[in-house]
């Protein structure tokens, strides 16, 4: 075992995945002698050439779209977007071409693409720079649209990533990047937890409360200060955002017959809502109140001087927590 | 996938950038970097009427342009900014091209035009909102004819475009002046700006500053061949000026904003200059670039430059050197105390300006986060530390 930050652990995985399969190839913007603006691919230019580790030209249609046609040819292509607000530029590429090829050519061509991308806020960054696009890409079938809260996942699933024949969305919570933990770097990635799945963090009886990305600290964290007040809640780190696995949520939520869902995205048409709603459907007769979002506003990512109103912070969850156990919380004496 | 020619040329050595084309033809120049003054047969024609006067004042322009950059620099490093892309060595494209422009002119920048920005008179705290990070645009566009700055690279090539079809629609002789850089000419919506631009002849003028480097990615990967030709192949008529020789961008820019006035089209400049500090505050150049380039492209400062001409002419007096401090230690004066005494917006500010219309799912948000806020207020009425944890 050794202590390595998430982004060390992706470049781990990462450098792994080029080893042990020549077809895999990186591209992206600024990933060669820089590293990428988060380092995350830090020397691996310098290691495996620059026929295997591209910095390209600055068009993120042109990086994704290439990425198809290297697919096409049997390359499993990691590429990588600089920021979350800068997907946009491909997303023509990555909805209408990545997700459906597979389906388009009756399962004849594969698209074993990795899409990583730094997402999420809390780094004081201008606009653009700290946004959650899942949505968009968990509403759009053919995707695979996974997420790492712990140095350890980071390793793994980045290699399961690139390993799995549909494209993956594996966006990576920049603002924990610089957070160390224990890798083992000898686990075989075939034999981990698989990337769909979710993964329950605490045992807890009262309430489920489930969390992904860089919200699993934060939500464990709550989950421990209500530990202090006597309130028992279950993290569920979701992991996977497309498909999500819900067995272990209709499991928890039947036992504390309440549910939180936390993340930084805004809510209107965000995950929160299709949990809630898969949730309800499921458990309906063991709901004892009606889940709750806590979650980013309905707004345009805020300039970072106000960026911690925006994004769940601690006691914003607690403040949901107490509303699915009918506690006093902000909302007390409202009406709908 | 690649060969060494596409700028792909060995890994972890830092690079020289080098410059699609430097070998052949060379830009247009009117200042050599020693401070001569040469002629040229046309474009003499477009700074004929530049005075002594006029001179000492780009002079100025460039010296505070860089002082505000330098000051702007110093409150990053201070923590009263928390990001600053800095220009310093762009200081002859930025002022040659911004001082080139009328007031009905409009101006769709990337995120490091701060002297374009003040040449259109820019109030200085405004310039700062942004990168103090409170506030998502710093001015109101029509106050100064010039649309905030833009991160998405090259998006705002478009939207220069589009204003150009409306002031051709209005009939006007006003022109739409886009900036951007060279990385920015690999992006799909420039190149789809120039084809919109090419097809209906529109008064707009894209101004690509090639300052070498796109944070760690030099030009020639963006570009095999020089990025003037890139827009002849649009159909745009192009120039490739020294960046660095303000008569010489000047000259250039009048040229096409006149072009574009009188109905003649698009015009494409590359202002070949150098990105002489980071990308940005956040950024660590030694990692991609070579100290050596660092020192050639020094020798060609924009502002040494023109105090050599101005030296040559007689006129670069001591008076004019201390008039020219005054000037940029006053303005980085009022600059840093607009910045350190910014008010912090208010956490209900986030809701502000989402619609221009009341929006209901909206609304009920505020309302809850409103009485979220309030139950952290202590007797005292102050909201705690803990409301925005
Ligand atoms: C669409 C998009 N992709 C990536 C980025 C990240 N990024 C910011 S600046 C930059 C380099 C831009 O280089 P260039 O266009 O040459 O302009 P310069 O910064 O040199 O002035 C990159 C890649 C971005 N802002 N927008």
């Amino acid at each position: 075992m050794t202590q390595l930050t998430f982004a060390r652990a992706i470049n781990a995985g990462l450098r792994k995945s080029l080893e042990n399969d020549s077809k895999v190839i990186l591209l992206g913007e600024d990933i060669g002698a820089l590293g990428g603006v988060f380092r995350v691919t830090d020397g691996l230019q310098k290691d495996f050439g620059t026929h295997r580790v591209v910095d390209t030209p600055l068009a993120e249609s042109a990086i994704v779209g290439t990425a198809v046609g290297l697919a096409y040819r049997g390359y499993r292509p990691v590429v990588e977007i600089q920021f979350d607000g800068f997907i946009y530029p491909a997303f023509d590429q990555i909805v209408s071409q990545v997700a459906k090829l597979h389906y388009r050519t009756r399962g004849a061509v594969k698209m074993p693409i990795t899409i990583r991308v730094p997402f999420g806020g809390g780094i004081g960054s201008p606009e653009h720079h700290s946004e959650s696009p899942e949505a968009y890409f968990t509403h759009t079938s053919g995707l695979r649209v996974v997420t790492v809260a712990n140095p350890q996942d980071a390793y793994t699933v980045i290699q399961q990533a690139i390993a799995c024949n549909d494209p993956v969305l594996y966006f990576e919570p920049k603002r924990r990047y610089h957070d160390k933990g224990e890798v083992d770097e000898n686990a075989d990635p075939a034999s981990a937890l698989p990337m769909d799945k979710a993964r329950v963090l605490t045992d807890g009886s009262d309430v489920t409360l489930v969390a992904y990305g860089p919200l699993v600290k934060t939500a464990l964290d709550a989950a421990s200060a209500a530990a202090d007040e006597g309130i028992s809640i279950e993290v569920i780190d979701l992991r996977s955002l497309a498909p999500v696995d819900y067995e272990p949520v209709v499991a928890s939520v039947r036992k504390t017959g309440r549910l939180v869902v936390t993340h930084e995205a805004a809510q209107s048409g965000g995950l929160g809502a299709e949990v809630a709603a898969s949730i309800t459907e499921r458990c309906f007769y063991h709901l004892e109140a009606a889940p709750v979002r806590v979650t980013g506003f309905d707004i345009p990512y805020p300039y970072s001087k106000l960026e911690m109103h925006h994004l769940p912070g601690l006691d914003r969850i607690l403040d949901g927590v107490d509303r699915a156990l009918g506690r006093p919380n902000s909302l007390s004496g409202l009406e709908g | 996938m690649s060969t060494d020619q596409t700028g792909h040329d060995g890994a972890n050595t830092p690079q020289s950038a080098g410059s699609p084309g430097e070998s052949g033809p060379e830009f247009l120049q009117l200042i050599t970097p020693a401070g001569e003054r040469i002629s040229h047969p046309e474009f003499d024609f477009w700074v004929r009427d530049i005075t002594d006067d006029q001179l000492c004042s780009l002079f100025e322009d460039m010296t505070v342009i860089r002082r505000i950059d330098v000051e702007a620099t110093a409150l990053q490093r201070q923590g009263e900014l928390a990001l600053w892309p800095p220009l310093l060595g762009q200081e002859a494209a930025q002022i040659g091209s911004g001082r080139s422009l009328r007031a009905d002119d409009f101006v769709f920048s990337s995120y490091r035009e701060n002297g374009v920005a003040y040449c259109r008179g820019v109030d200085l705290t405004d310039l700062l909102r942004v990168w103090r990070g409170n506030a998502s645009g710093g001015w109101d566009p029509y106050s100064i004819n010039m649309a905030t700055p833009q991160i998405i690279i090259g998006a705002q090539t478009l939207h220069a475009t589009g204003y150009a079809m409306g002031i051709q629609n209005d009939g006007a002789d006003a022109v739409a002046v886009t900036y951007f850089g060279d990385g920015a000419t690999s992006e799909g919506d420039v190149n789809e700006a120039m084809v919109f631009a090419a097809s209906f002849q529109v008064p707009v003028v894209f101004f690509c500053t090639n300052n070498h480097w796109a944070i760690s990615e030099p030009v020639r990967l963006q570009s095999h061949i020089q990025l003037a030709d890139r827009a002849t192949g649009f159909g745009i008529p192009s120039m490739r000026v020294d960046g660095n020789d303000v008569l010489a961008v000047m000259a250039a820019t009048r040229l096409a904003l006149d072009r574009a006035r009188r109905g003649g089209g698009p015009t494409f400049i590359e202002a070949v200059s150098y990105r002489m500090g980071p990308h940005t505050t956040a950024d660590d150049p030694t990692r991609y670039r070579d100290a050596n380039e660092l020192e050639d492209w020094a020798a060609k400062d924009p502002i040494s430059r023109l105090a050599g001409l101005l030296e040559r002419k007689g006129l670069l007096t001591a008076e004019l050197q201390q008039q020219v401090k005054d000037k940029a230690d006053t303005v980085a004066a009022q600059m840093r105390r607009g910045c350190t005494t910014m008010p912090d917006p208010s956490p209900m500010d986030i809701f502000k300006n989402v619609y221009s219309t009341p929006n209901s799912w909206l609304e009920r948000q505020q309302d809850h986060y409103a009485r979220y806020l309030a139950s952290f207020v202590d007797p005292a009425g102050a909201v705690s530390e803990e409301g925005a944890r």
